[in-house]
């Protein structure tokens, strides 16, 4: 589930961005507590609590004190947008310089993005 | 319940024979968390372990435990006040072969101040761990689930298993793993984890302390190590241009390719020069970084 090769309580931080990014987490839903988050993983439950209190810090999800914790009603626009920002660096530019480099012709990459119509 | 232990040791030295086990080891376990006692065979965890629940008593320096109950700081050694509270569970298992499961049970039960009866019959049951059975008639694996179940029950104020639950199958030792976890969760204490298993505990624990040789190589919670490692991957050249400044714990050499394995945080900026130098980066995982930060040997 986790590797070992970054911070866990950042991998726990994306992977609840990532369920709400996709809707898989809806907004203003609850999310597992961090103990329950510790024992499903099987992972240190002050590293789940510093993962859960990043994304507090963020506006991801916010406290209901004695509750629990819930998605932000603007969590899933604040990282979309966030991942827009960087998705010509991070997701374009790596394709054209692989496309680049075993010689796929740019026009053939926008003709197979064409292919998929105007999502 | 705000019981969990304080342990620090002072210039802490034990010899066999002349040769140091521990060499001055100056250490704080923090209260309340989940430590990982790390370490190749011999590199000095078990004799940690032993000094720490007052099984042995140092050559030199002092072991201190404090907090919770205890109040003032205690030395371990031929104190009953502490080391009714530290549990210190061993592969080999301490106790008296000769009598039934349930005897053994009712033996902690009286030794323990925290003693959870209902968590025992739990434990016992989930591993199924036979009652009436003599521990040396238990195969190799009930009697390290019987050891975990007197470590969990017992709710010391400071739990230390050391590899305790080696001779566990998988699922055994999952099993093992969920319960500390739950217990841990609902009754907080100190808890010490000695094993060479890295990866297969690294989630579970908080702090790490990695021993070799008897000396301490490195105390940090476990997060800030993963990813603290980076391997650089390119022409021999750049390579060493590149990490001249940084603590190398690996090299490796392939024709013109140069691969080396460093301890350090790699900046935005410092990423940025070594990609532009044609460099690729990697992260190196907990595991790797352990067996570079003991492997050396001079």
């Amino acid at each position: 589930m986790f590797d070992d090769r970054s911070p866990i309580y950042l991998q726990i931080a994306e992977q609840i961005k990532n369920d709400i990014v996709t809707g898989a987490l809806a907004e203003d839903e609850q999310v597992m507590s961090t103990n329950q988050y510790a024992a499903f993983y099987r992972i240190n439950p002050a590293t789940a609590a510093k993962g859960f209190a990043q994304l507090v810090d963020e506006g991801v999800l916010y406290k209901k004190r004695g509750i629990g914790m819930f998605v932000s009603p603007n969590a899933r626009d604040l990282l979309r947008t966030g991942r827009r920002d960087s998705f010509f660096a991070d997701v374009v530019d790596p394709m054209i310089r692989e496309a680049k480099a075993i010689g796929i012709p740019l026009k053939d990459i926008l003709q197979h993005i064409r292919s998929y119509g105007d999502a | 319940m705000t019981t969990a232990l304080t342990v620090r040791t002072e210039n802490l030295s034990v010899r066999f024979a002349g040769v140091p086990a521990l060499d001055r080891l100056d250490l704080r376990l923090a209260p309340g968390k989940i430590h990982g006692l790390l370490g190749r065979n011999g590199s000095g965890k078990s004799t940690l372990a032993a000094v720490l629940a007052g099984f042995r008593r140092p050559d030199e320096g002092r072991v201190l435990i404090e907090g919770g109950d205890l109040g003032t700081p205690q030395e371990p050694y031929e104190n009953a006040v502490v080391t009714s509270r530290v549990c210190l569970i061993r592969e080999s298992g301490d106790r008296p072969e000769a009598v039934s499961v349930k005897q053994a049970i009712a033996l902690a039960a009286a030794l323990r101040p925290y003693w959870d009866a209902d968590l025992a019959g739990d434990l016992l049951d989930r591993f199924e761990v036979p009652l009436n059975k003599k521990i040396q008639k238990l195969s190799r694996g009930k009697k390290s689930a019987l050891g975990v179940v007197l470590g969990l029950a017992s709710r010391a104020p400071l739990t230390i298993f050391d590899e305790s639950y080696l001779g566990m199958d998988v699922p055994s030792r999952n099993l093992f793993y969920d319960a500390l976890l739950a217990d841990y969760t609902e009754v907080p204490r100190t808890v010490v984890l000695s094993t060479h298993l890295v990866s297969e505990v690294s989630a579970m624990l908080e702090e790490v302390v990695i021993l070799d040789n008897g000396r301490l190589v490195t105390q940090s919670p476990v997060d800030a190590l993963r990813g603290r490692g980076a391997s650089i991957v390119g022409p021999a050249a750049a390579v060493d241009k590149f990490t001249a400044g940084f603590t190398v714990l690996a090299e490796e050499r392939l024709g013109g390719t140069k691969s080396t394995t460093v301890l350090g945080d790699l900046d935005p900026a410092l990423l940025a020069q070594a990609t532009a130098a044609g460099l690729e980066i990697g992260p190196v995982g907990l595991q790797d970084l352990f067996v570079h930060l003991t492997g050396a040997r001079s």
